[in-house]
Protein backbone atom coordinates (compact mmCIF):
# COMPACT_ATOMS: atom_id res chain seq x y z
CA UNK A 1 0.00 0.00 0.00
CA UNK A 2 2.68 2.51 1.00
CA UNK A 3 4.65 2.17 -2.21
CA UNK A 4 1.46 2.32 -4.49
CA UNK A 5 2.48 5.23 -7.23
CA UNK A 6 -0.32 7.71 -8.02
CA UNK A 7 2.52 9.15 -10.47
CA UNK A 8 1.55 7.97 -13.80
CA UNK A 9 -0.99 5.75 -12.57
CA UNK A 10 -3.85 5.29 -15.63
CA UNK A 11 -7.31 5.34 -13.42
CA UNK A 12 -8.61 4.67 -10.10
CA UNK A 13 -11.79 3.21 -8.83
CA UNK A 14 -12.48 7.16 -7.75
CA UNK A 15 -12.69 8.60 -11.09
CA UNK A 16 -15.73 10.31 -12.88
CA UNK A 17 -15.78 8.56 -16.01
CA UNK A 18 -16.68 11.25 -18.92
CA UNK A 19 -15.78 9.77 -21.61
CA UNK A 20 -18.32 6.87 -21.67
CA UNK A 21 -21.12 8.90 -22.92
CA UNK A 22 -18.83 11.59 -24.86
CA UNK A 23 -21.46 13.03 -27.25
CA UNK A 24 -24.39 13.67 -24.98
CA UNK A 25 -21.97 15.84 -22.41
CA UNK A 26 -21.82 19.72 -23.15
CA UNK A 27 -19.12 21.46 -24.72
CA UNK A 28 -18.38 23.02 -21.08
CA UNK A 29 -18.34 19.77 -18.81
CA UNK A 30 -15.87 18.16 -21.62
CA UNK A 31 -13.90 20.96 -21.25
CA UNK A 32 -14.23 21.00 -17.72
CA UNK A 33 -11.18 19.61 -16.36
CA UNK A 34 -8.81 21.53 -19.34
CA UNK A 35 -10.21 25.14 -17.66
CA UNK A 36 -9.30 23.95 -14.05
CA UNK A 37 -6.21 23.38 -14.98
CA UNK A 38 -5.37 25.85 -17.36
CA UNK A 39 -4.15 28.85 -15.02
CA UNK A 40 -1.75 25.91 -13.30
CA UNK A 41 -0.54 25.70 -17.04
CA UNK A 42 -0.38 29.21 -18.11
CA UNK A 43 1.25 30.45 -15.17
CA UNK A 44 4.01 27.98 -15.29
CA UNK A 45 4.33 28.33 -19.38
CA UNK A 46 4.69 31.72 -19.03
CA UNK A 47 7.51 30.76 -17.17
CA UNK A 48 8.83 28.25 -19.69
CA UNK A 49 8.42 30.26 -22.99
CA UNK A 50 11.38 32.10 -22.66
CA UNK A 51 13.13 28.61 -21.82
CA UNK A 52 11.85 27.17 -24.95
CA UNK A 53 13.11 30.40 -26.56
CA UNK A 54 16.94 29.34 -25.52
CA UNK A 55 17.23 27.14 -28.39
CA UNK A 56 17.07 29.89 -30.77
CA UNK A 57 18.91 32.18 -28.72
CA UNK A 58 21.74 29.95 -28.69
CA UNK A 59 21.91 30.46 -32.08
CA UNK A 60 22.43 34.09 -32.13
CA UNK A 61 24.90 36.32 -30.91
CA UNK A 62 22.80 38.31 -28.31
CA UNK A 63 24.03 39.69 -25.53
CA UNK A 64 23.31 41.51 -22.47
CA UNK A 65 25.44 44.51 -24.09
CA UNK A 66 23.46 45.72 -26.77
CA UNK A 67 19.82 45.19 -28.45
CA UNK A 68 21.07 44.11 -31.52
CA UNK A 69 21.73 40.78 -32.37
CA UNK A 70 21.72 38.25 -35.39
CA UNK A 71 21.80 34.67 -36.44
CA UNK A 72 24.57 33.20 -36.55
CA UNK A 73 23.72 29.66 -36.95
CA UNK A 74 26.22 26.55 -34.99
CA UNK A 75 28.61 28.78 -34.37
CA UNK A 76 28.18 29.15 -30.28
CA UNK A 77 27.75 25.30 -30.23
CA UNK A 78 31.00 24.55 -32.27
CA UNK A 79 32.81 27.02 -30.12
CA UNK A 80 31.68 25.36 -27.19
CA UNK A 81 32.43 21.83 -28.12
CA UNK A 82 36.10 22.99 -29.28
CA UNK A 83 36.56 24.84 -25.68
CA UNK A 84 38.47 23.19 -23.22
CA UNK A 85 36.30 24.84 -20.72
CA UNK A 86 33.17 23.06 -21.70
CA UNK A 87 34.75 19.25 -21.20
CA UNK A 88 36.65 21.04 -17.62
CA UNK A 89 32.76 21.90 -16.77
CA UNK A 90 31.19 18.16 -17.92
CA UNK A 91 33.97 16.46 -16.10
CA UNK A 92 33.56 18.82 -12.68
CA UNK A 93 29.55 18.38 -13.04
CA UNK A 94 30.30 14.38 -13.31
CA UNK A 95 33.04 14.13 -10.57
CA UNK A 96 30.44 16.49 -8.46
CA UNK A 97 27.55 14.45 -9.02
CA UNK A 98 28.83 11.13 -8.42
CA UNK A 99 30.60 12.32 -4.75
CA UNK A 100 27.40 13.52 -3.98
CA UNK A 101 24.90 11.44 -4.94
CA UNK A 102 26.96 7.94 -4.81
CA UNK A 103 27.82 9.04 -1.21
CA UNK A 104 24.11 10.25 0.01
CA UNK A 105 22.95 7.03 -1.40
CA UNK A 106 25.00 4.69 0.15
CA UNK A 107 25.31 6.58 4.02
CA UNK A 108 21.09 7.43 3.50
CA UNK A 109 20.62 3.75 2.73
CA UNK A 110 22.99 2.86 5.98
CA UNK A 111 21.61 5.53 8.35
CA UNK A 112 18.14 4.05 7.63
CA UNK A 113 18.47 0.78 8.17
CA UNK A 114 20.02 1.18 11.21
CA UNK A 115 17.38 3.86 12.45
CA UNK A 116 14.73 1.37 11.60
CA UNK A 117 14.55 -0.65 14.62
CA UNK A 118 11.78 0.96 17.52
CA UNK A 119 13.43 2.83 20.14
CA UNK A 120 12.92 6.35 21.62
CA UNK A 121 16.12 6.88 20.94
CA UNK A 122 15.62 6.13 17.10
CA UNK A 123 12.47 8.35 16.95
CA UNK A 124 14.21 11.34 18.29
CA UNK A 125 17.14 10.82 16.14
CA UNK A 126 14.78 10.38 12.88
CA UNK A 127 13.12 14.15 13.70
CA UNK A 128 16.26 15.57 14.39
CA UNK A 129 18.48 13.77 11.47
CA UNK A 130 16.67 16.00 9.06
CA UNK A 131 16.70 19.33 10.58
CA UNK A 132 20.22 19.81 8.28
CA UNK A 133 17.75 19.18 4.95
CA UNK A 134 15.63 21.50 5.88
CA UNK A 135 18.05 24.53 6.09
CA UNK A 136 19.04 26.31 2.86
CA UNK A 137 22.08 25.07 0.73
CA UNK A 138 23.56 28.32 0.53
CA UNK A 139 22.92 29.05 4.50
CA UNK A 140 24.14 25.34 5.39
CA UNK A 141 27.58 26.59 3.14
CA UNK A 142 27.60 29.85 5.03
CA UNK A 143 27.65 27.65 8.32
CA UNK A 144 30.32 25.25 7.15
CA UNK A 145 32.60 27.95 6.29
CA UNK A 146 32.20 29.17 10.02
CA UNK A 147 33.30 25.85 10.86
CA UNK A 148 36.09 25.48 8.81
CA UNK A 149 37.85 28.85 8.73
CA UNK A 150 41.28 28.91 10.02
CA UNK A 151 41.24 30.96 12.17
CA UNK A 152 37.62 30.79 13.96
CA UNK A 153 36.58 28.01 13.22
CA UNK A 154 35.82 24.94 15.44
CA UNK A 155 37.07 22.21 13.10
CA UNK A 156 40.54 23.63 12.82
CA UNK A 157 40.79 23.35 16.39
CA UNK A 158 39.75 19.67 16.49
CA UNK A 159 42.49 19.09 13.74
CA UNK A 160 44.92 20.83 15.52
CA UNK A 161 44.75 18.59 18.45
CA UNK A 162 45.74 15.41 15.44
CA UNK A 163 48.59 17.86 14.78
CA UNK A 164 47.27 19.25 11.47
CA UNK A 165 46.99 22.68 11.28
CA UNK A 166 45.33 24.99 7.93
CA UNK A 167 43.83 22.57 6.62
CA UNK A 168 43.06 24.10 3.47
CA UNK A 169 39.86 23.02 2.50
CA UNK A 170 37.71 25.19 -0.30
CA UNK A 171 41.01 27.37 -0.86
CA UNK A 172 43.36 24.80 -2.74
CA UNK A 173 42.44 22.80 -5.44
CA UNK A 174 43.24 19.51 -4.29
CA UNK A 175 40.60 19.57 -1.89
CA UNK A 176 37.73 22.21 -2.75
CA UNK A 177 35.45 19.49 -4.34
CA UNK A 178 36.17 16.99 -1.22
CA UNK A 179 34.66 20.53 0.79
CA UNK A 180 31.76 21.24 -1.65
CA UNK A 181 30.57 17.14 -1.38
CA UNK A 182 30.85 17.00 1.87
CA UNK A 183 28.54 20.22 2.40
CA UNK A 184 25.93 18.45 -0.40
CA UNK A 185 26.51 15.35 1.88
CA UNK A 186 25.49 17.09 4.96
CA UNK A 187 22.60 18.60 3.74
CA UNK A 188 21.11 16.01 1.39
CA UNK A 189 22.21 12.67 3.07
CA UNK A 190 18.92 13.03 5.31
CA UNK A 191 16.73 13.27 1.94
CA UNK A 192 17.72 9.75 1.27
CA UNK A 193 17.59 8.23 4.47
CA UNK A 194 13.79 9.59 4.87
CA UNK A 195 13.27 7.82 1.99
CA UNK A 196 14.75 5.14 2.60
CA UNK A 197 13.31 4.87 6.17
CA UNK A 198 9.80 5.34 4.61
CA UNK A 199 10.48 2.18 1.73
CA UNK A 200 11.95 0.40 5.19
CA UNK A 201 8.98 1.12 7.14
CA UNK A 202 6.48 -0.46 4.41
CA UNK A 203 7.94 -3.40 3.82
CA UNK A 204 5.77 -6.79 4.39
CA UNK A 205 6.64 -8.74 7.10
CA UNK A 206 6.15 -12.62 6.02
CA UNK A 207 9.03 -12.61 3.68
CA UNK A 208 11.22 -12.23 6.80
CA UNK A 209 9.96 -14.64 8.88
CA UNK A 210 10.30 -17.17 6.67
CA UNK A 211 13.79 -16.07 5.82
CA UNK A 212 14.92 -16.32 9.36
CA UNK A 213 13.50 -20.13 9.63
CA UNK A 214 15.67 -20.46 6.59
CA UNK A 215 18.46 -19.37 8.54
CA UNK A 216 19.82 -16.96 5.86
CA UNK A 217 22.69 -15.08 7.26
CA UNK A 218 21.51 -10.96 7.43
CA UNK A 219 23.53 -9.67 4.51
CA UNK A 220 22.12 -12.67 2.09
CA UNK A 221 18.62 -10.93 3.44
CA UNK A 222 19.71 -7.59 2.77
CA UNK A 223 20.80 -8.50 -0.93
CA UNK A 224 18.34 -10.71 -1.98
CA UNK A 225 15.11 -9.71 -0.06
CA UNK A 226 15.32 -5.99 1.12
CA UNK A 227 17.38 -4.29 -1.60
CA UNK A 228 14.79 -5.75 -4.25
CA UNK A 229 11.51 -4.60 -2.22
CA UNK A 230 13.59 -1.15 -1.70
CA UNK A 231 14.25 -0.41 -5.40
CA UNK A 232 11.43 1.95 -6.12
CA UNK A 233 12.40 3.72 -3.20
CA UNK A 234 15.95 3.89 -4.36
CA UNK A 235 14.96 5.15 -7.73
CA UNK A 236 13.18 7.93 -6.48
CA UNK A 237 15.94 9.02 -4.39
CA UNK A 238 18.42 8.86 -7.03
CA UNK A 239 16.07 10.70 -9.52
CA UNK A 240 15.91 13.46 -7.33
CA UNK A 241 19.31 13.86 -5.93
CA UNK A 242 20.87 13.18 -9.81
CA UNK A 243 18.62 15.64 -11.19
CA UNK A 244 19.81 18.16 -8.22
CA UNK A 245 23.41 17.29 -7.82
CA UNK A 246 23.87 17.79 -11.65
CA UNK A 247 22.70 21.14 -11.76
CA UNK A 248 24.13 22.47 -8.05
CA UNK A 249 24.90 25.90 -8.01
CA UNK A 250 23.53 27.42 -4.57
CA UNK A 251 26.76 25.32 -2.57
CA UNK A 252 29.58 25.88 -5.08
CA UNK A 253 28.67 29.43 -5.77
CA UNK A 254 28.72 29.97 -2.28
CA UNK A 255 31.48 28.39 -1.23
CA UNK A 256 33.91 29.82 -3.82
CA UNK A 257 32.01 30.64 -6.74
CA UNK A 258 33.29 28.13 -8.98
CA UNK A 259 36.98 28.74 -8.04
CA UNK A 260 40.00 28.17 -6.66
CA UNK A 261 40.90 28.90 -10.13
CA UNK A 262 38.30 26.96 -12.18
CA UNK A 263 38.10 24.03 -10.17
CA UNK A 264 34.50 23.79 -9.26
CA UNK A 265 33.15 25.12 -12.54
CA UNK A 266 30.20 22.85 -13.03
CA UNK A 267 28.07 23.48 -15.97
CA UNK A 268 25.64 25.28 -14.52
CA UNK A 269 28.63 28.11 -13.20
CA UNK A 270 29.91 28.32 -16.54
CA UNK A 271 26.57 28.95 -18.50
CA UNK A 272 26.27 31.73 -15.29
CA UNK A 273 29.58 32.90 -15.65
CA UNK A 274 29.41 33.25 -19.70
CA UNK A 275 25.53 34.89 -19.83
CA UNK A 276 25.92 37.35 -16.67
CA UNK A 277 30.24 37.65 -15.92
CA UNK A 278 30.63 38.02 -19.68
CA UNK A 279 26.93 38.86 -20.55
CA UNK A 280 27.00 36.95 -23.67
CA UNK A 281 23.82 35.04 -23.46
CA UNK A 282 23.85 33.22 -27.13
CA UNK A 283 27.27 31.55 -25.99
CA UNK A 284 26.01 30.42 -22.49
CA UNK A 285 22.72 29.10 -23.65
CA UNK A 286 24.43 26.15 -25.54
CA UNK A 287 26.21 24.49 -21.91
CA UNK A 288 22.73 25.12 -20.17
CA UNK A 289 20.85 23.37 -22.72
CA UNK A 290 23.49 20.73 -23.33
CA UNK A 291 22.95 20.00 -19.26
CA UNK A 292 19.33 20.33 -19.11
CA UNK A 293 19.61 17.10 -22.35
CA UNK A 294 21.78 15.40 -19.93
CA UNK A 295 18.97 15.56 -16.71
CA UNK A 296 15.69 15.23 -18.87
CA UNK A 297 17.21 11.76 -20.51
CA UNK A 298 19.26 10.44 -17.46
CA UNK A 299 15.88 11.31 -15.13
CA UNK A 300 13.40 9.80 -18.10
CA UNK A 301 15.61 6.52 -17.89
CA UNK A 302 15.37 6.27 -14.44
CA UNK A 303 11.60 7.19 -14.06
CA UNK A 304 10.77 4.30 -16.60
CA UNK A 305 13.08 1.78 -14.56
CA UNK A 306 11.09 3.27 -11.12
CA UNK A 307 7.41 2.70 -13.03
CA UNK A 308 8.44 -1.13 -14.18
CA UNK A 309 10.08 -2.01 -10.43
CA UNK A 310 6.49 -0.15 -9.47
CA UNK A 311 4.72 -2.45 -11.92
CA UNK A 312 6.46 -5.75 -10.59
CA UNK A 313 5.58 -4.48 -7.09
CA UNK A 314 1.71 -4.42 -7.88
CA UNK A 315 1.92 -7.89 -9.68
CA UNK A 316 3.45 -9.97 -7.15
CA UNK B 1 26.59 -19.29 22.66
CA UNK B 2 29.11 -16.81 24.22
CA UNK B 3 30.61 -16.53 20.94
CA UNK B 4 27.23 -15.46 19.57
CA UNK B 5 26.32 -13.26 22.18
CA UNK B 6 29.42 -11.48 22.22
CA UNK B 7 28.71 -11.16 18.28
CA UNK B 8 25.86 -9.66 18.90
CA UNK B 9 26.97 -7.15 21.71
CA UNK B 10 29.71 -6.07 19.07
CA UNK B 11 27.14 -5.88 16.47
CA UNK B 12 25.01 -3.58 18.74
CA UNK B 13 28.17 -1.15 19.96
CA UNK B 14 29.52 -0.43 16.17
CA UNK B 15 25.78 0.40 15.01
CA UNK B 16 25.66 2.65 17.81
CA UNK B 17 28.69 4.01 17.44
CA UNK B 18 27.74 4.77 13.41
CA UNK B 19 24.78 6.33 14.23
CA UNK B 20 26.22 8.62 17.12
CA UNK B 21 29.30 9.30 14.73
CA UNK B 22 26.58 10.45 11.62
CA UNK B 23 24.31 12.12 14.53
CA UNK B 24 27.50 14.38 15.77
CA UNK B 25 28.54 15.15 11.98
CA UNK B 26 24.52 16.49 11.56
CA UNK B 27 24.15 18.25 14.66
CA UNK B 28 27.09 19.76 15.54
CA UNK B 29 27.15 22.59 12.89
CA UNK B 30 23.45 23.69 13.95
CA UNK B 31 24.71 23.50 17.55
CA UNK B 32 27.96 25.26 17.15
CA UNK B 33 26.19 27.90 15.22
CA UNK B 34 23.80 29.18 17.93
CA UNK B 35 27.09 28.83 20.18
CA UNK B 36 29.38 31.08 18.40
CA UNK B 37 26.08 33.56 17.82
CA UNK B 38 26.42 34.32 21.07
CA UNK B 39 30.24 35.46 21.35
CA UNK B 40 31.21 38.66 20.75
CA UNK B 41 34.43 39.23 17.89
CA UNK B 42 37.12 38.88 20.61
CA UNK B 43 36.37 36.15 22.23
CA UNK B 44 35.98 34.29 18.86
CA UNK B 45 39.80 33.90 18.65
CA UNK B 46 40.76 32.52 22.21
CA UNK B 47 37.77 30.77 23.38
CA UNK B 48 35.80 27.64 22.13
CA UNK B 49 33.15 26.63 24.36
CA UNK B 50 33.99 28.67 27.79
CA UNK B 51 32.88 32.25 26.60
CA UNK B 52 30.71 34.85 28.05
CA UNK B 53 27.61 35.33 25.74
CA UNK B 54 26.45 38.98 24.52
CA UNK B 55 23.69 39.51 22.50
CA UNK B 56 25.67 42.05 20.65
CA UNK B 57 25.45 40.39 17.49
CA UNK B 58 21.79 39.88 17.33
CA UNK B 59 21.68 43.36 18.08
CA UNK B 60 23.71 44.56 15.34
CA UNK B 61 22.08 42.24 12.47
CA UNK B 62 18.71 42.43 13.27
CA UNK B 63 18.43 45.94 14.86
CA UNK B 64 20.86 48.55 13.55
CA UNK B 65 20.84 49.00 9.92
CA UNK B 66 17.34 47.68 8.58
CA UNK B 67 18.62 45.52 6.11
CA UNK B 68 18.35 42.31 7.35
CA UNK B 69 15.00 42.35 8.96
CA UNK B 70 13.82 43.94 5.68
CA UNK B 71 15.52 40.92 3.83
CA UNK B 72 13.80 38.87 6.13
CA UNK B 73 10.39 40.62 5.27
CA UNK B 74 10.89 40.37 1.32
CA UNK B 75 11.56 36.51 2.19
CA UNK B 76 8.24 36.12 3.95
CA UNK B 77 6.32 38.26 1.16
CA UNK B 78 7.87 36.14 -1.70
CA UNK B 79 7.55 32.49 -0.19
CA UNK B 80 4.47 33.57 1.35
CA UNK B 81 3.20 35.05 -2.17
CA UNK B 82 4.14 31.97 -3.52
CA UNK B 83 2.48 29.45 -2.15
CA UNK B 84 -0.62 31.64 -1.97
CA UNK B 85 -0.78 31.39 -5.93
CA UNK B 86 0.06 28.08 -5.89
CA UNK B 87 -2.66 26.64 -3.97
CA UNK B 88 -5.41 29.19 -5.80
CA UNK B 89 -4.21 27.80 -8.92
CA UNK B 90 -3.12 24.39 -7.86
CA UNK B 91 -5.49 22.85 -5.54
CA UNK B 92 -8.17 22.90 -8.57
CA UNK B 93 -5.70 21.40 -11.02
CA UNK B 94 -4.71 18.67 -8.51
CA UNK B 95 -8.43 17.97 -8.45
CA UNK B 96 -8.87 17.73 -11.60
CA UNK B 97 -5.78 15.23 -12.34
CA UNK B 98 -7.50 13.38 -9.70
CA UNK B 99 -11.17 13.42 -10.65
CA UNK B 100 -11.50 13.97 -13.97
CA UNK B 101 -10.52 11.36 -16.86
CA UNK B 102 -9.45 13.33 -20.08
CA UNK B 103 -7.58 13.37 -23.18
CA UNK B 104 -3.27 14.22 -22.58
CA UNK B 105 -4.03 13.73 -18.81
CA UNK B 106 -1.00 12.10 -18.07
CA UNK B 107 1.16 14.37 -20.08
CA UNK B 108 -0.22 17.51 -18.87
CA UNK B 109 0.53 16.25 -15.29
CA UNK B 110 3.96 14.84 -16.59
CA UNK B 111 4.83 18.03 -18.20
CA UNK B 112 3.99 20.03 -14.71
CA UNK B 113 6.77 17.33 -13.01
CA UNK B 114 8.86 18.12 -15.79
CA UNK B 115 9.82 22.06 -14.52
CA UNK B 116 11.52 20.43 -12.25
CA UNK B 117 13.99 19.10 -14.95
CA UNK B 118 14.64 22.38 -15.97
CA UNK B 119 17.99 23.93 -14.92
CA UNK B 120 17.50 27.01 -13.35
CA UNK B 121 20.15 28.87 -14.72
CA UNK B 122 18.39 27.88 -18.19
CA UNK B 123 15.49 29.20 -17.08
CA UNK B 124 16.56 32.52 -15.45
CA UNK B 125 18.95 33.37 -18.22
CA UNK B 126 16.06 34.13 -20.66
CA UNK B 127 13.29 35.42 -18.06
CA UNK B 128 16.25 37.70 -16.72
CA UNK B 129 16.03 39.40 -20.25
CA UNK B 130 12.08 39.33 -20.93
CA UNK B 131 11.45 40.34 -16.80
CA UNK B 132 14.21 43.65 -17.60
CA UNK B 133 12.25 44.43 -20.80
CA UNK B 134 8.48 44.40 -18.98
CA UNK B 135 9.48 45.43 -16.00
CA UNK B 136 9.19 42.60 -13.55
CA UNK B 137 13.01 42.53 -12.99
CA UNK B 138 13.49 43.25 -8.99
CA UNK B 139 9.75 42.72 -8.24
CA UNK B 140 7.62 41.08 -5.79
CA UNK B 141 5.98 39.43 -8.32
CA UNK B 142 8.32 38.61 -10.64
CA UNK B 143 10.05 36.23 -7.99
CA UNK B 144 6.71 34.77 -7.09
CA UNK B 145 5.85 34.35 -10.38
CA UNK B 146 8.78 32.17 -10.83
CA UNK B 147 8.62 30.42 -7.48
CA UNK B 148 6.18 28.88 -9.21
CA UNK B 149 8.36 26.48 -10.47
CA UNK B 150 9.10 25.13 -7.25
CA UNK B 151 5.83 25.80 -5.30
CA UNK B 152 3.49 24.36 -8.14
CA UNK B 153 4.43 20.83 -9.15
CA UNK B 154 4.85 20.40 -5.62
CA UNK B 155 1.79 21.04 -4.44
CA UNK B 156 -0.47 19.65 -7.75
CA UNK B 157 1.60 15.83 -7.68
CA UNK B 158 1.27 15.89 -3.74
CA UNK B 159 -2.68 16.64 -3.48
CA UNK B 160 -3.48 14.95 -6.36
CA UNK B 161 -2.65 12.03 -4.31
CA UNK B 162 -4.68 12.92 -1.43
CA UNK B 163 -7.54 13.59 -3.67
CA UNK B 164 -7.00 10.26 -5.03
CA UNK B 165 -7.99 8.83 -1.49
CA UNK B 166 -11.15 10.08 -1.14
CA UNK B 167 -13.53 7.94 -2.12
CA UNK B 168 -16.14 9.19 -4.60
CA UNK B 169 -19.18 8.75 -3.19
CA UNK B 170 -18.67 11.79 -0.50
CA UNK B 171 -18.56 13.49 -3.55
CA UNK B 172 -21.70 11.90 -5.08
CA UNK B 173 -23.92 12.42 -1.87
CA UNK B 174 -23.21 15.61 -1.18
CA UNK B 175 -24.07 16.39 -4.72
CA UNK B 176 -27.68 14.55 -4.09
CA UNK B 177 -28.42 16.30 -1.39
CA UNK B 178 -28.31 19.28 -3.22
CA UNK B 179 -25.20 21.27 -2.31
CA UNK B 180 -23.61 23.44 -4.86
CA UNK B 181 -20.22 22.50 -6.84
CA UNK B 182 -18.45 25.21 -4.44
CA UNK B 183 -20.08 24.04 -1.31
CA UNK B 184 -18.96 20.40 -2.07
CA UNK B 185 -15.66 21.67 -2.22
CA UNK B 186 -14.92 23.79 0.50
CA UNK B 187 -17.19 21.58 3.34
CA UNK B 188 -16.70 18.37 2.01
CA UNK B 189 -13.50 17.99 0.26
CA UNK B 190 -10.84 20.64 1.77
CA UNK B 191 -11.44 19.24 5.05
CA UNK B 192 -10.92 15.81 4.39
CA UNK B 193 -7.27 16.49 2.54
CA UNK B 194 -6.23 19.47 5.33
CA UNK B 195 -3.43 17.67 7.14
CA UNK B 196 -1.68 17.07 3.15
CA UNK B 197 -3.36 20.53 2.43
CA UNK B 198 -1.47 22.03 5.39
CA UNK B 199 2.05 19.60 5.12
CA UNK B 200 2.79 20.91 1.30
CA UNK B 201 2.46 24.41 1.57
CA UNK B 202 4.70 24.67 4.46
CA UNK B 203 7.46 22.62 2.57
CA UNK B 204 6.12 24.17 -0.81
CA UNK B 205 7.06 27.46 1.75
CA UNK B 206 10.24 26.18 2.46
CA UNK B 207 11.36 25.02 -0.55
CA UNK B 208 10.36 28.74 -1.32
CA UNK B 209 12.41 30.03 1.71
CA UNK B 210 15.31 28.57 0.51
CA UNK B 211 15.62 29.51 -3.28
CA UNK B 212 19.14 31.00 -4.00
CA UNK B 213 19.36 31.17 -7.63
CA UNK B 214 16.03 32.80 -8.80
CA UNK B 215 16.61 35.68 -5.83
CA UNK B 216 20.30 36.24 -6.33
CA UNK B 217 19.80 36.61 -10.59
CA UNK B 218 16.06 37.94 -10.98
CA UNK B 219 16.23 40.62 -8.34
CA UNK B 220 18.32 43.07 -7.03
CA UNK B 221 18.90 45.83 -4.42
CA UNK B 222 15.25 46.14 -3.87
CA UNK B 223 14.14 42.95 -3.26
CA UNK B 224 17.13 40.85 -1.33
CA UNK B 225 16.05 37.64 0.19
CA UNK B 226 17.39 36.17 3.31
CA UNK B 227 19.45 33.91 1.15
CA UNK B 228 20.96 36.46 -0.59
CA UNK B 229 21.61 38.84 2.09
CA UNK B 230 23.18 36.41 4.00
CA UNK B 231 26.30 35.46 1.83
CA UNK B 232 26.72 39.37 2.04
CA UNK B 233 28.42 38.93 5.14
CA UNK B 234 30.95 36.33 3.75
CA UNK B 235 32.25 38.59 1.03
CA UNK B 236 32.52 42.04 3.51
CA UNK B 237 36.52 43.07 4.18
CA UNK B 238 35.62 43.15 8.00
CA UNK B 239 34.87 40.03 9.11
CA UNK B 240 31.98 39.68 11.97
CA UNK B 241 32.22 35.69 12.74
CA UNK B 242 29.37 36.38 15.04
CA UNK B 243 26.99 38.37 13.07
CA UNK B 244 27.04 35.38 10.02
CA UNK B 245 26.07 33.54 12.80
CA UNK B 246 23.07 35.16 13.60
CA UNK B 247 22.22 35.85 10.44
CA UNK B 248 22.46 32.02 9.17
CA UNK B 249 20.91 31.28 12.51
CA UNK B 250 18.02 33.49 12.20
CA UNK B 251 17.07 32.48 8.06
CA UNK B 252 17.10 28.74 9.41
CA UNK B 253 15.26 28.93 12.12
CA UNK B 254 12.02 29.26 10.62
CA UNK B 255 12.90 26.32 8.25
CA UNK B 256 13.65 23.88 11.85
CA UNK B 257 10.38 25.12 13.31
CA UNK B 258 8.00 24.08 9.99
CA UNK B 259 10.15 21.02 9.48
CA UNK B 260 8.85 19.91 13.15
CA UNK B 261 5.19 20.89 12.48
CA UNK B 262 4.92 18.82 9.20
CA UNK B 263 7.34 15.83 10.38
CA UNK B 264 4.85 13.07 9.59
CA UNK B 265 3.78 14.56 6.33
CA UNK B 266 7.60 15.08 4.62
CA UNK B 267 8.39 11.87 3.04
CA UNK B 268 5.21 12.11 0.67
CA UNK B 269 5.91 15.79 0.17
CA UNK B 270 9.70 15.51 -0.72
CA UNK B 271 8.74 12.96 -3.09
CA UNK B 272 6.39 14.52 -4.65
CA UNK B 273 3.72 11.94 -3.65
CA UNK B 274 5.22 9.32 -5.65
CA UNK B 275 6.11 7.57 -2.26
CA UNK B 276 3.51 7.91 0.70
CA UNK B 277 5.11 7.67 3.85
Amino acid sequence: MATSANMMKKTTKNQKNIKQEDNKIPFLVKARPYLIILPALLLTIGILYPFATAIYYSLTDFSFRSIDYKFIGLKNWISMFQSKNFWHACLVTVQYTLATTGTEMVAGLGIALLLVRESRFTKTLRIILIFPLMIAPVIATLIWQLMLNNSVGIVEKFLNLFGVFNFPWASSASTALLTAAMIDFWVYTPFVMLLMLAGLQSLPKSPYESAKIDGGSPWFTFRTLTLPLLKPFIFIALVFRLMASMQEYGIIFALTKGGPGSTLMNLSLTGYNMGFAFSSLGKALPYLLVLWAAIFFISKKLIGAWLKGQQNAQGN
Amino acid sequence: MMKNRLMDLLKNVSAYTVICLYSIFAIFPLIWLVIISFKSDTQMYNTTFIFTPTLDNYKIVLFEGADYIQAFINNIIVSGGAVLLSLLVGVPAAYAFARYNFAKKEDLAFTILSFKFAPEILVILPLFMIYQKIGLYDTYFGLIWVYQLITLPLLIWVLRGYFEEISVEVEQAANLDGYPWYSVFWKILVPLIKPGLVASSLLAFIFAWNSFTFPLLLSGFQIETVTVAALRYIGSDTVHYGQMAVAAAVAALPEVVLALIIQKHLVRGLSFGAVKG
